[in-house]
């Protein structure tokens, strides 16, 4: 049919999102530098988009490039913005990044392709998967010792413990065939679906998607013993396995 | 080829320096030569402990610095054939070495050795990671108490990503336990951790346990390596660890609780 070099795709890839509530160009930037501070490694080079729909009063140019300069030194990739159709700013067709749909309107609308426009040997086949690119997981063999800090894109699991001070992160599920001593935090990039198990619940921190949990509640509940944590209505739940 | 341990432990005072005098001399005493580098530049003590500090001339960083040959500096040891001590100085700081440096001299070493012991400095910086960069095994030295067994944790993963061998993806370093100051009264009172609890915690396999001892106390301020104390049971305990580096099996000694005898107990012992 084709012989191109290419093939177009579309895919859906999970970013961070800034959503910017109130403009302060110092204050966001603290705010972020702390974030990253906590866990540098997650942040860096990661993609972000800015989200402006949220903002209840205009921003100049000046101060949304400069956000973007800003953002850019701190280390993040600004892959492009979004702002809410009905208030778009003048200039928005200035700005030097991506201007991304809303998140709820998915598709750009496009004019539709009438069959007398197309000529009768092309055929044009437009496929759009939407649909998430599963992350290779990732599998340590080793104790993760104090201090160590391990992150997988995808699911991390783990063959034998994680020791108290070291900290484990996956953007899906974390498997810890050992004693969870550690910090574990699953869906950090925010999936609510992400899961956490391991065979004896020693934790000093599990966290799903930001809601976390220490290690003086969960002793309540299942200590050195397996168990399993997920999100439920945005609570956690520990459960013995 | 010379075989390089590290002695390391990441916390302080927990016995590095007294285990790699016995270890060291344990090792010579089987017939192998034997070096043992002290890597605590500005804090020198392993020459104290060997009973050789009258004999310092030169040191580590003066070979390093090429101000000396190696065999203006290494000391012989005068009780044991075979042992020598390659001394820290004492006016420098740990900025003093290199790893060029280090790495020359371990070569060069290596040539006439069957061992190197390295004693590291307490910490996880600088002068921590040249004493382990080279090595082929660790033996971390840990007491049964909370924070040293998180320390110990600490440096084995250190020795797991920042040495030779893992930064050249080698086969990873040798790791032992050698768990020192243990008291199996405080033991079987709960106020300290069990030889089973710091296993369960590190999971390394263990070298050894050396109980706490007045032997060692008193060896250190004589200047002998507490293994030459073949009466003391800590010296003994030394003695197993060596033989068991060396890939024998031997039980482990000293774990229990000693009943008092009915006339020490009436002495009040």
């Amino acid at each position: 049919m084709t012989d191109s070099g290419f093939q177009l795709k579309g895919s859906v890839v999970t970013t961070i999102l800034l959503e910017i509530r109130s403009f302060s160009l110092e204050g966001i930037v603290t705010q972020l530098e702390k974030k990253i501070a906590q866990v540098p490694n997650f942040f860096n080079q990661a993609p972000i988009i800015i989200d402006l729909s949220k903002m209840k009063r205009g921003i100049r140019i000046e101060d949304f490039e400069a956000l973007i300069t800003a953002i850019s030194t701190l280390g993040l990739s600004v892959i492009g913005w979004r702002c809410d159709p009905d208030s778009l700013p003048v200039w928005h067709a200035q700005v030097s990044i991506a201007l991304l749909p809303a998140s709820k309107a998915r598709a750009i609308n496009m004019a539709p392709v009438t069959s007398a426009e197309v000529s009768p040997d092309v055929v044009v086949k437009t496929v759009v998967e939407e649909k998430l690119i599963p992350q290779a997981t990732k599998v340590i063999t080793k104790p993760i010792r104090s201090g160590q800090q391990v992150y997988a894109e995808g699911d991390l699991i783990v063959l034998t413990q994680v020791s108290a001070g070291a900290e484990v992160l996956a953007d899906g599920n974390i498997h810890v065939y050992g004693a969870l001593r550690g910090r574990a935090l699953a869906g950090v990039k925010g999936d609510t679906e992400a899961r956490i198990f391991c065979k004896s619940m020693e934790a000093e921190l599990v966290s799903i998607a930001g809601n976390f949990m220490l290690s003086d509640a969960l002793q309540k509940i299942v200590w050195k013993d397996s168990a399993q944590v997920y999100l439920a209505d945005e609570q956690l739940e520990v459960v013995p396995l | 080829m010379a075989k390089i341990i590290v002695v390391t432990s990441g916390k302080g005072g927990v016995g590095k320096t007294t285990s790699s005098a016995a270890i060291g001399t344990g090792i010579a005493l089987k017939g192998h030569k034997t070096v043992i580098i002290d890597f605590d530049v500005g804090l020198r003590n392993l020459d104290l402990i060997m009973g050789c500090e009258r004999r310092v001339v030169y040191d580590f960083v003066n070979v390093i610095n090429k101000e000396a040959t190696l065999s203006q500096t290494l000391i012989k040891d005068k009780r044991t054939k075979g042992l020598f001590i390659l001394p820290a100085s004492q006016t420098r700081d740990k900025d003093a070495l290199t790893i060029e440096g280090v790495q020359e001299v371990l070569e060069e070493l290596s040539k006439e050795f069957d061992y190197i012991i390295c004693d590291s400095p307490a910490g996880i910086e600088k002068g921590a990671q040249m004493a382990l960069y080279f090595a082929d095994a660790a033996i971390v030295v840990t007491n049964p108490e909370v924070s040293s067994v998180r320390d110990s944790d600490r440096i084995l993963g250190i020795l797991q990503s920042k040495s030779k061998r893992a930064e050249e993806g080698k086969e990873p370093i040798e790791e032992h336990l050698l768990l020192t100051r243990y008291h199996p009264e405080r033991v079987a009172l709960g106020e300290m951790l069990s030889v089973s609890d710091v296993e369960d915690i590190l999971a390394i396999p263990l070298l050894g346990v050396i109980p706490e001892s007045e032997a060692v106390l008193k060896a250190s301020n004589q200047g002998t390596p507490v293994i030459l104390e073949t009466e003391s049971e800590a010296g003994l305990a030394y003695t197993d660890a060596v033989d068991r580096l060396m890939g024998e099996e031997k039980p482990l000694r000293f774990l229990e609780v000693q009943k008092k005898g009915f006339i020490k107990r009436l002495l009040g012992g």
